[in-house]
This record gives C-alpha cells, structure tokens and sequence, in this order.
C-alpha cells in the first residue's frame, strides 16, 4: 500500500508543471495577496480572471487555426520585491508560463522585470508607471497603463484653467511611484505658470498629517497635489479636512480611485484622482468589451464596483488576446513583433508601445482621466471632469466648504 | 497624539516592567481595537466613545486568554522565546485579519466639531483634543490602580521582585495573566482612540509598535508612567520640529533623539528624575 502511495505522489509530482496540454496557455503572475498591495493588486488579478473565464467560456484564443485554453498560475508575492525576485524565476522555470502579467506596483514590476528580461518571457504591466524600468533596453516589457510622468499633468490643467495663478502643495509618498510622478507634475506646473509654495515628501509608513498640515497652511498654497498609495491617501483626505486647511483643489494620488474612499464622508466631496480608466469613460473599442460592458461583467462576477486595477488587469489579457491572434502563433518572438505593432484603441483607451530601443515597451498612447468625488442628491459619486472629451460632469471649484 | 503614543507604550512597559516579555502582538492588539470600535460602532450601532470600556473589558480578556496560550510557558525562558512566541500570534493574527478584510481602508467618521480649538489658521480637530483627554484620564487611572490598590501594589510587588512577592503570599501566576491582560486593554484602548482621528486598515499596528517601542525606550523599560511623558515628548517633537525641517527628516530627527537618548540616559528620563531625586 506504501509503495502505491509513494508512485502516485512521484506520479503527481512529475505531472505537475507538465499539466497544461499543447491546447493550453499558461500565464504567470504574482499578486500581492497579502501586505500593503493587498487592495489594488487583487483587483487587478480579478480583472485578469474576468478576461481569462470570458475567454475560456468563447473557446480560448484562436492562433493558427488552434485553440488554446487559457490557465494561470499565480502566487503571493506578500507586497515584497524578494518575493517577487523569487516567484518570477519558479514562474517561468518551474511553472513553464510562455506569457506573464506583472505584479502590482512601480516598485514590484522593476524587480520582475529584470528576471523576465533575463528569461526572455514577455510580460504586459497594468500596474507598473514608472518609466525608469523602460529605459534600460529591455526587449520583452509592455506597459499598458499611462506613465508616472502623466500622472497629474490632467490635475495641472484643470487647475490651470480653473485659477491661472494658483499656489500648489506638493507633498508626497517618498516611494519611487509617487516621487516620479511628482518630479513631472513639478514641470508640468511651472510650464502652466503656477507657484509652487511647498515641495515635501513624508515616509511611507507616516500615520498622521497633523503637522505637515500645518505646514501647508503656513505656505499660504490654495491647492494640494500629492498622496502616494492607499492608507496614506484617505487619512491625508480626512485630515485636510477636519484641520480647515483652506484648501480650494485637492488632488490625490490612487487612494480616491478606491469605491471604498467614499465612506471618508464630508472628507472626499471634492478630492479629484488622476485614473487610468472609469466605468463612465466612453472609448468606441476597435475590438472587446465597451465601458459599460466591462463594469457589468464585473460587478456580475465580483458583485463590486470595477475600478482602474480591475480595467487595467482585464486590458493585459485583452492586449496578449489581440496580439497572439495577430501572431496567428504562441510564438514569443511573432507575438512580441504583433505587441510592437500594436496601435489599437479598446474600452481602456488607445494602447501603442514605444519600439525605440532606448524606451522600448514604453506606453505612448494611453491618456489619463481625472475624476472628482461629487455630492449629488445627498450621495458621493465619482465623475470624469477631464479631459472635456471624456467628462461627465463641471468640474467643482473651489472644494466645497472650503477644505 | 503623544498622549495616544503613550498610552500604547504603557501596554508594552507594564508587561516588560512585570514580566520581562517584550509583547509583538502590541501592533495587532492596537488593531483589534481599531476593528473593535468600527464593528461595535458599524454593526451595533454603538456610539464611537461608549466604545471604550467595551474595549478595554474585551481588550483584558482577549489579553488574559492569550497569556495563557503564548506567554505562560515562555516567562522563566530566555526573552528570545518569548519574543518569537508573541511574534507568531501576530503573524497569525494579521494573517487573519488579511485573509478576512484584505488591506481595505476602514473609516470610522467621528467629529466633534464643538471641541475643536482654533488658534489663528491653524485647527485642533476635537477628535485630537478628546483623544488626549482620554489617554490622560486612562493613564490616570493605571497610575491610581498600580499605587493605591491591593492588586495594583501586588502588580508592582511582582514587577520588583517575583520570588519575594510569592513569598509574601502573592498569587504571581494570576498577577502576571492580570497584568498582560492589562497591557493588552492598554493596546486595544489606544487603537480605539487612533480609529477615532484616523483611517485604517489591518496593517496599520506596524507603525504604532514602532512608535510604541520607541516611546517605551525613552521612557525608561518598566515605567508607565515614563511612557506617558515619553509619549507626549515624541508628540511634542513630532509637532515642533516639522516647522523647521522637511518633514521626511523628522523620523531620522526622532531616532538621532532616540539614541542620544539611550545613550545618556540608558534607564530613560524616569530614570532620570530618579537620579536626580536621590543626588
């Protein structure tokens, strides 16, 4: 009987990487189940599964007359880019992935990047702005959300047109998302011509604003433009709020984009977010789900609000779809040639890669919106207010009750 | 804020002070009271502030029960064993808390606008100002309890020393459940009080151990009360120093402090006063 058992587990344990059949594609991923990450990068994994069960559900991916079944395997990176250094190299060593999906975060996708580049193994990043990570001539990275660089460029022209001489705050998360993302903005408000009156980051584990709030009154700035990630965010929101900072434009990175930044009350009316996609945004998709499509699908799944991590997991899968249909193969170098062709426009926006080797993989096509927590009727609501071909709703200047 | 910082370090002191066990599960009992006040509040409809005995009961009890199961056996060992001991529970404990609530953003809104200070442009939200009060008042009490109780002086007895204390007749295993118990409560009561000013999530006791840690340092390892003052200090240093610097200097500003600290005055500022007492 022992022996039995010993030649089913070697039996099983052989099997296991060889599971997925030639009519298979397997995708790997990690997702920061646990850790800070945890939120965002969950629903962008849950945007993935919306992708892959739709796609399962029609038949798999049609190539050369094949098709193939779409699985994927996944682990926990816990929000830690050792365990992302880690998990990579068992993806596509161990767990044979012929595709990869980046993890979530700035910080994780440059620490993945550099094992899939070694491995050759493409990899689409919906969670990944920061632009360094394609400047170092990398051949097989795809970033299909905005860069950092145009993070709050949207912010800055709405404030822009709102106060031509605004005074603007800039205090951020010291973690290198938020400071790209800052470095940019800091350009993108002298070429508007406004006054930046404070420029400060604050640690990443910082828990209470109260004094750098004071700071912000003292510089005399009538707008804020800043935050880094999601617990940081919220309580830089609810504390601009109770301090009476005077505030008259709020713009806060990541965390107002969260359906849950509502329950913030009084504290949210007003704040705006730069977002790589809302559920209101009407793009005509060359191929795939519209908008509304998408938000249906979803809260039908995952009975919640789709969000900007969702859009952009789902957008991965879609673009990989496109690409090796193109190919007409699985083929890493035809389906990397069809990504670097790529210029198509989907519910997400326009999507197209730099090809240059000095920025290749670079997304240069996709255009953020800014969105605003609204009180309409007694009830929070997230409208688009920029760019005016994408709003749903004015912009309100200045917050209301003066935060 | 300092009073809150303190109130958090006096958990940690009292159960080192008594028992010689640095407790890790500090950041996860802060969080359980952050949970305990958005529940009670949430689902009971319970008011914010009538939240606090409510915690500080469960906070005892919950701290009691895990004296037994981790701390316990780990007391007479080396401290590297209790702290691995306490160290696993909060694994587990935020394991758990992850695997239910995810890293989601919690709010619970509280405002008291009628007990809001302003001075010029600048505002002390009521919430900051009521906080305090009650750290203080808790404090106060931790204070009357340990000096003009029987148990309290018990607790003290144990804390100085054990072996006399039993031989006294004093039930020390039961001293030293009472007493982790009333560190836990003093953890859960100040997350209570953090929930009340700011957002959290279940991640959120890291930073408050952290800052706890410190706290207790200054204070002086053992002295609550040294905790309390060490507390306000830090709070004080947050506020006044980011005027003057860029606020990411503040945390090195507070650990250059911390050092200096410990290197002048190893037994922390309690320490001090002692000292200067008896020259």
């Amino acid at each position: 009987m022992k022996r039995l058992w010993l030649i089913a587990a070697i039996g099983v344990l052989a099997a296991g990487p060889a599971l997925a059949d030639d009519d298979t594609i397997t995708i790997g991923m990690t997702v920061s189940q646990t850790g800070s990450l945890n939120v965002d990068s969950v629903a962008q994994l849950h945007g993935c599964e919306l992708w892959r069960d739709e796609v399962n559900a029609h038949g798999g991916i049609t190539a050369g007359g094949k098709h193939y079944k779409v699985r994927f395997v996944t682990y926990d990176d816990q929000s830690q880019g050792g365990r992302v250094q880690q998990l990579y190299t068992r993806l596509i060593v161990q767990d044979k992935s012929q595709f990869l999906f980046s993890p979530y975060s700035s910080g994780l996708t440059a620490t993945a990047a550099v094992i899939t580049e070694q491995y050759g193994t493409i990899m689409l990043i919906g969670g990944g702005a920061e632009a360094k990570t394609y400047e170092l001539g990398n051949k097989y990275l795809f970033q299909l959300i905005t860069p950092a660089d145009y993070y709050l460029y949207g912010a800055v022209q709405a404030l822009k047109e709102k106060n031509p001489h605004a005074s603007i705050a800039f205090v951020y998360s010291d973690d290198p998302f938020s400071r790209a993302v800052i470095a940019a903005a800091r350009n993108h408000a002298k070429d508007a011509g406004l006054k930046i009156v404070l420029d400060e980051s604050y640690g990443p584990t910082n828990t209470d604003f109260s004094a750098i709030i004071n700071k912000i009154i003292s510089s005399g700035a009538d707008a804020f433009l800043g935050g880094g990630h999601y617990p940081d965010g919220a309580t830089l929101a609810r504390q601009l709020h109770e301090q009476k900072s005077g505030l008259k434009w709020v713009s806060i990175l990541v965390a107002p984009d969260s359906p849950q930044f509502a329950t913030l009350g009084a504290a949210a009316d007003g704040i705006t977010v730069p977002s790589q996609w809302e559920p209101q945004v009407k793009y005509k998709p060359d191929f795939g789900p519209t908008s509304e499509q998408l938000a249906k699908a979803f809260s039908d799944q995952f009975h919640g609000d789709a969000d900007y991590h969702v859009a952009s997991g789902y957008i991965e899968g879609l673009l990989l779809q496109k690409a090796i249909e193109e190919a007409g193969s699985i083929d890493p170098e035809k389906v990397t040639a069809a990504l670097n062709k790529m210029d198509v426009t989907t519910y997400f926006g326009r999507d197209k890669f730099a090809t240059d080797p000095q920025h290749h993989g670079l997304q240069l096509a996709h255009q953020m919106v800014l969105a605003q927590w609204q009180m309409k009727n007694g009830k929070l609501v997230k409208e688009v207010v920029w760019p005016d071909s994408a709003k749903t709703s004015g912009v309100v200047y200045p917050l209301p009750g003066g935060m | 804020m300092g009073a809150v910082y303190g109130l958090a370090a006096m958990g940690i002191t009292l159960i080192w002070g008594v028992m010689n066990v640095i407790n890790l599960t500090h950041g996860a009992m802060i969080v359980c009271g952050m949970f305990g006040l958005y529940l009670l509040v949430n689902a009971l409809g319970v008011p914010a502030y009538a939240t606090l005995p409510l915690v500080l009961v469960a906070g005892f009890l919950i701290g009691v029960a895990l004296y037994w199961i981790a701390v316990h056996r780990m007391v007479d060992r080396p401290p590297l064993m209790s702290l691995l001991s306490t160290f696993a529970v909060n694994l587990m404990l935020v394991g758990a808390g992850t695997a239910t609530w995810g890293t989601m953003l919690f709010n619970v809104p509280v405002s008291l606008p009628r007990l809001s200070l302003s001075l010029g442009r600048y505002t002390f939200p009521g919430t900051h100002i009521m906080a305090a009060l009650l750290a203080a008042v808790i404090a106060g009490g931790l204070f009357f309890f340990l000096h003009r109780t029987r148990i309290g002086k018990s607790v003290r007895a144990v804390a100085a020393n054990r072996e006399a204390a039993e031989l006294v007749g004093i039930p020390t295993t039961r001293v030293l459940a009472l007493s982790f118990g009333l560190g836990v409560a003093l953890a859960g009561v100040s997350g209570m009080l953090i929930g009340t000013m700011f957002p959290f999530t279940v991640l959120a006791g890291d930073a408050y151990q952290l800052k706890s840690f410190v706290v207790t340092v200054l204070g002086g390892f053992g002295n609550p009360m040294g905790a309390l003052i060490a507390g306000v200090g830090l709070g004080l240093v947050e506020g006044l120093a980011t005027p003057f610097m860029p606020v990411s200097w503040t945390l090195v500003f507070e650990f250059v402090l911390f050092v200096v600290a410990l290197l002048v005055l190893p037994g922390g500022f309690a320490k001090f006063r002692r000292v200067r007492t008896a020259a």
